[in-house]
């Protein structure tokens, strides 16, 4: 008996969807709509995170050493650095392929190749960037290195310049904006969410009002509140697993278009290729938003109509 | 079989729709209740059906106080009871034949029995070139025989029709009353509330007359009196 109600409630919401094709097909285009917007929240996610990651990987602190100090004593310091848990990464460049980075950088400016030529020999000093787990953390490593830390083994200070502190203001603002943008981020995305949910829902409570004289019939020929409830269910389900697929696609011209725009403007993300890596992923969060967001209103919709 | 002990009804907004109601109805009986609008018939059958719960007095259906069942209860209680409309009520979205089959797939019937019944009783009514309709295709006379066959096909103990003429030319009239007469001599309790003075005079059966919510007459084979 329990698979036979299953299969007349599934085969009744299947028939209920197909014969308001009207309805049906208004309420699947606002699902649309919201499951679109659901779209678009993963994608501005993914698009905040990946900016914000560059950003945060573009930020470190960089020790530029005296011409003379000891290879030794800057390697005994990348040690040291790299032992601290602040420390995600240090990266040591010596004088001589600093000079080679220089000369690359400025290999069409003659002037300063002649200029570096006729000083004979390498007036650049070796550095250590180091990156730090967390942009908070550069005060803590920049103390570090203002310390006894950075002395040789002959105690003479070895560091020639610590570019924290040229940069601390910049870096404490970025610190700011990376956490004010995911607050922000995180409040226009709930405000779009709650709304389209709500559009959603009260378009699903209108089609189920227009049924509220047939939903008092079935109550009193001696329907039981599953029998009733199960096909607008369904029917909320259908709603959301076609406005699920119908948004999948759409997604699919709309971030094209949109991807080279967003991997000129967000430091190399492109939507559209972001939008096919992660595929499965999406599908799985519209779709299943869609079919919860269809049978959970349909169910609370009902409700109401059927105190008879 | 059915009865209503000392029931009243007063609605939120204060307005009395039945007062002190005392009423027995046998198995077996056709009983027509009339009074003008506003008399108290509906709130009577509303009450019956448990759609509506009285502020004083029970209603019993076989030594049952029909308002302390369960839900589950109250659906299968619900299923010994058809109904017909003034208005019809049928599914507007759904077949002639789905119209029916619903309340047998609402009463746990099997296909098999859904297949065999719906086109036996849609003949009984008469409609049965007209199963695979909509109800927005039929006229209105066809639309109460098909709410007739709903309420028959699941051999309800009793059938409640309130005012099933009211929207019916006299040749539909004749007809849906000429069904109710043959349901009644099957076997099935029929309670009929009506406006109609013919249909009452030519059926020479019990009549029950109603005014501001009180019972003021029952005779056992009545005439149309207000």
């Amino acid at each position: 008996m329990f698979w036979t109600n299953i299969k007349r409630i599934i085969r009744t919401g299947f028939f209920n969807f197909w014969r308001n094709g009207t309805v049906s097909l208004a309420s699947v285009l606002i699902m649309m709509v919201t499951l679109t917007v659901v779209g678009f929240i993963i994608f501005s996610g993914a698009i905040l995170n990946t900016s914000l990651d560059a950003i945060k990987s573009k930020v470190d602190v960089s020790v530029t050493f005296v011409p003379t100090a000891a290879e030794s004593d800057i390697l005994t310091l990348e040690h040291k650095l790299e032992s601290l848990p602040e420390v995600a990464l240090v990266t040591y460049t010596s004088r001589e392929d600093a000079l080679t980075a220089f000369k690359a950088r400025h290999a069409g400016d003659q002037s300063i190749l002649t200029a570096l030529d006729e000083l004979g020999s390498n007036p650049l000093g070796a550095t250590l960037d180091i990156k730090a787990k967390d942009p908070s953390q550069y005060q803590s490593i920049a103390d570090f290195l203002s310390g006894n830390n950075v002395l040789s083994s002959s105690s003479v200070g070895i560091v020639d310049q610590v570019n924290y502190f040229q940069n601390k203001t910049a870096i404490d603002k970025l610190s700011g904006i990376i956490t004010g943008a995911h607050k922000l981020g995180l409040a226009i995305t709930l405000f779009f969410a709650v709304i389209s949910i709500l559009i959603a829902f009260n378009t699903i409570r209108l089609t189920i009002y227009i049924a509220k004289d047939e939903i008092s019939v079935m109550r009193l020929v001696g329907a039981s509140t599953a029998f009733i409830q199960g096909p607008f269910v369904v029917v909320g389900i259908i709603y959301g697993l076609m406005a699920g697929l119908l948004s999948l696609l759409l997604l699919f011209p709309m971030t094209y278009w949109l991807g080279s725009a967003t991997q000129n403007f967000f430091i190399g993300l492109n939507i559209f290729t972001y939008y096919l890596h992660n595929f499965f992923q999406i599908f799985l969060i519209i779709i299943g938003t869609g079919v919860i967001l269809g049978a959970v209103s349909s169910a609370l919709a009902i409700r109401r109509y059927l105190k008879v | 079989m059915i009865f209503f002990d000392r029931v009243s009804k007063v609605y939120p907004d204060g307005s009395k729709a039945l007062e002190d109601a005392t009423l027995s109805i046998e198995p077996d009986e056709f009983v027509s209740i009339v009074g003008q609008s506003g008399a108290g018939k509906t709130t009577l059958l509303k009450l019956l059906l448990a759609e509506e719960t009285p502020t004083e007095g029970s209603v019993f259906y076989e030594s049952t106080d029909v308002h302390t069942l369960g839900k589950k209860q109250l659906n299968e209680y619900r299923r010994k009871i058809g109904m017909v409309f003034q208005d019809y009520r049928l599914i507007q979205d759904k077949t002639v034949y789905e119209n029916i089959a619903f309340t047998m797939e609402a009463s746990g019937k099997s296909d098999a029995e859904i297949e065999a019944d719906v086109p036996h009783v849609l003949d009984l009514v008469d409609l049965g070139d007209k199963i695979w309709n909509f109800p927005n295709e039929l006229s209105g006379g066809e639309k109460q025989r098909v709410a007739i066959a709903r309420a028959l096909v699941n051999q309800p103990d009793i059938i409640i029709a309130d005012e099933p003429t009211g929207n019916l030319d006299p040749m539909n009239t004749n007809d849906v009353i000429h069904i109710l007469k043959k349901i009644n001599d099957m076997g099935t309790t029929v309670i009929l509330t009506t406006h109609n003075k013919g249909v009452i005079d030519s059926l020479g059966k019990r009549v029950i007359v109603m005014e501001k919510g009180r019972i003021i007459r029952d005779d056992k084979r009545g005439k149309y009196f207000i």
